[in-house]
């Protein structure tokens, strides 16, 4: 569903459905350089049962208009003026990587509108290795497989996708091609120089739910537990299996844990 | 940090797609015999139907063991997933069934398998989808013959009969420019020759019955995707970027991005026209691949060594192949197939018909059968067999001439092979 915010096209992917004042909505915040199809599954579920699902495409991503917003506090102000644009004025937001920074500054900077947020392959802070920067600032192709591999758990490297018959590497890499030159550089700086984390959990009123890959390579689970930590009453949940690509490596145990949150 | 590197060809020749068995262990890929799956509940049930969670619901849709060789096939190619199928014919139509309705266009090389021109210039027309061919030589061919209707372009990487070389960069432009795919068959080259994505092309399909297996014990079809093509930028197929009656209104573009053409040609094509592939198959043409590696380089050498050997026998007219600096698409071959030229090739004996069939009578070690990429070296008449009730004459518009032979080129000790094919020229002459 196309949506105008700040003058600009915005697409949220909706699972088909018309928007339902009537019901609770859960957005979908995705990671660096990637989509709304990253929750593909997790979305449609709750699109499906009851829910108004808005797996959203940040500004520059997959379907909405550039140019990428440059700092996480943008993009979680964004997410309230694309519900805004919905005319939905509460929400539950379930982010990943980059995506679930922005769902904890959505909680702490608006509360009132904000329910309920999932954080997964999240840790804070969420620096990135100088070479990954680097290799983002000048669109090379290292800076594509730096995401692709250590956005996966090492087993991926050899395969066995839950989903029959894809290749989660090369999904990642050809979703990854379609970005914009900059794209990631912006979103990797993005998560990089985002210092707002303790201060953001301080602020949390919302159940918050921890979805953690414990062989993640990209943001390890220890430090997405050290993060958990810092936020009173939050719930974990560690999925070993998985890398830092929870939807796609293991979509099942991901989306029952959400199904936990949610309801 | 160092960057990661990903695994090798060899490695995921031998591994992709494939997790130890979490139910025993087992090393090797279990063979799933059954047709279906039992749900957890009903919820599990409706959720796997509406594609909420990952998982097999009916073996026609998808199967754990056709699932490795699909991931596998897409890791080796470089795609973003794969589609195995009851042959490599079905694999073709499901790509076109997948694309286009009646009234579409086809551009595709004149220089294809024999099936393939069957299906294109005859079957399909019959349900409103015309084929313009072209000669593959010059790209410019293809753009020559896009219509407003065309939806597809597509050629084989190393044609028949003549092994001529696709110039896969140019008419992937072509097709580009024109905002359509280029799919291409590429049975001949097999990944470890050639990955086609990485020229430009965006569909691709094997023959696995072929090379893939490696054997001759299973026929099959694979048929992978790159992902690379914006099917909403090129507005040319509402298959994928519009809500679709037969699938909950699933607009695929829209639900998966990259894997929206495989989303329809599994939901749909596999699910309606059901040419899908048997766990045994796959489990045969898997057992294929994990020596992919090790075969290819080996029917590539002992073709060289045989074109060397044929190139000299006075019993020769001529022989096809890339690798000939007398070949047309010489040059082009070195580009894109630095790695060699496959091992099915073919040449014209002196003397006609009479002398072929005398040649294909006398072989020993050749295996005289309509079917190429074995391990066990094979060879073909086409004069007197596949084509053996047209004239010389319509054999010359078919590139193929009265002494044309076909080989292709097994494992067995070159030195024997070379021994019982000039054994057999000799005979043909007499």
């Amino acid at each position: 569903m196309n949506f105008t915010v700040d003058g600009r096209e915005a697409f949220a992917y909706t699972a088909a459905h018309a928007l339902d004042p009537a019901k609770p909505s859960v957005v979908f915040a995705h990671g660096a350089g990637l989509d709304h199809s990253t929750f593909g599954l997790q979305s449609r579920y709750f699109g499906y049962h009851g829910r108004n699902a808005l797996a959203l495409d940040f500004p520059g991503h997959g379907r909405s208009e550039g140019p990428p917003l440059g700092s996480v506090t943008e993009m979680a102000d964004w997410v309230l003026r694309l519900l805004d644009a919905a005319k939905v004025d509460k929400a539950s937001v379930v982010g990943h990587s980059m995506g679930s920074l922005v769902a904890l500054e959505c909680a702490a900077r608006h509360p009132e509108r904000i329910e309920k947020i999932a954080l997964l392959g999240t840790a804070y802070p969420m620096k990135v290795t100088e070479v990954f920067l680097n290799a983002a600032q000048e669109n090379r192709q290292d800076a594509y497989d730096m995401l692709n591999i250590w956005g996966h758990a090492a087993q991926v490297a050899l395969g066995g996708n839950p989903n029959p018959g894809m290749w989660m590497y090369g999904d990642t890499l050809a979703r990854l091609a379609r970005l914009a030159p900059g794209v990631l550089y912006s979103d990797l700086r993005a998560c990089h120089e985002y210092a707002g984390g303790e201060a953001a959990a301080a602020k949390l009123k919302c159940p918050v739910l921890f979805i953690l890959g414990r062989r993640d390579q990209m943001t390890a689970a220890k430090a997405g537990l050290a993060f958990a930590h810092q936020v009173p009453d939050a719930q974990v949940v560690q999925i070993a299996p998985s890398g830092h690509s929870l939807m796609a490596e293991s979509p099942d145990a991901t989306l029952d844990a959400l199904i936990g949150l949610l309801g | 940090m160092a960057a990661p590197k990903y695994p090798g060809f060899d490695t995921l020749a031998l591994h992709a797609g494939q997790s130890p068995d979490p139910a025993h262990g087992a090393r090797a890929v279990p063979i799933y015999a059954t047709t279906s799956y039992v749900f957890r509940d009903s919820e599990h049930a409706a959720s796997l139907f509406n594609m909420e969670r990952a998982g097999h619901v009916y073996s026609r849709i998808s199967n754990p063991t056709v699932a490795v060789l699909e991931e596998r096939m897409a890791a080796l190619e470089g795609g973003v997933g794969a589609i195995a199928t009851a042959s490599g014919q079905a694999a073709l139509h499901l790509a076109v069934a997948t694309l286009m309705d009646a009234g579409s266009h086809i551009v595709a090389s004149n220089s294809l398998y024999g099936g393939s021109h069957n299906l294109l210039g005859y079957t399909l027309k019959r349900f409103g989808i015309d084929t313009t061919f072209v000669s593959p030589g010059t790209p410019q061919n293809f753009r020559k013959a896009i219509r407003p209707q065309t939806r597809l372009l597509f050629g084989e990487t190393l044609g028949n009969p003549g092994l001529e070389v696709l110039d896969v960069p140019a008419v992937s432009e072509v097709a580009h420019e024109a905002g359509l795919p280029l799919l291409v068959d590429a049975t001949f080259t097999t990944p470890y020759l050639m990955q086609p994505f990485a020229h430009g092309a965006d569909l691709l399909y094997h023959s696995a019955t072929k090379f893939l297996g490696g054997h001759g014990v299973a026929i099959g079809g694979v048929l992978v995707d790159s992902g690379r093509f914006d099917w909403e930028k090129s507005g040319k197929f509402p298959q994928l970027t519009a809500p679709y009656a037969g699938f909950h209104d699933m607009d695929f573009e829209e639900e998966s991005g990259t894997r929206a053409f495989l989303l329809r040609a599994r939901r749909e094509g596999l699910r309606d026209f059901g040419a899908c592939m048997a766990p045994m198959t796959a489990f045969h043409i898997l057992q294929g691949i994990e020596t992919l590696h090790l075969r290819m380089p080996r029917h590539v050498a002992s073709t060289r060594k045989i074109v060397n050997f044929l190139e000299s026998n006075s019993a020769v007219e001529k022989v096809l192949y890339p690798e000939l600096p007398g070949h047309p698409d010489h040059a082009l071959a070195k580009r894109l197939l630095p790695k060699g030229c496959g091992a099915v090739f073919s040449f014209d004996l002196r003397g006609g018909r009479e002398a072929g069939k005398r040649f294909i009578e006398s072989l020993r070690v050749f295996s005289h059968l309509a079917n190429v990429g074995d391990a066990k070296s094979l060879v073909i008449h086409p004069a007197s067999t596949t084509h053996y009730r047209m004239s010389d004459e319509d054999l010359k518009k078919a590139g193929i001439g009265p002494g044309t032979v076909r080989l292709s080129v097994g494992l067995e000790d070159t030195e024997d092979l070379i021994e019982d094919l000039s054994r057999s020229l000799r005979a043909a002459q007499k």
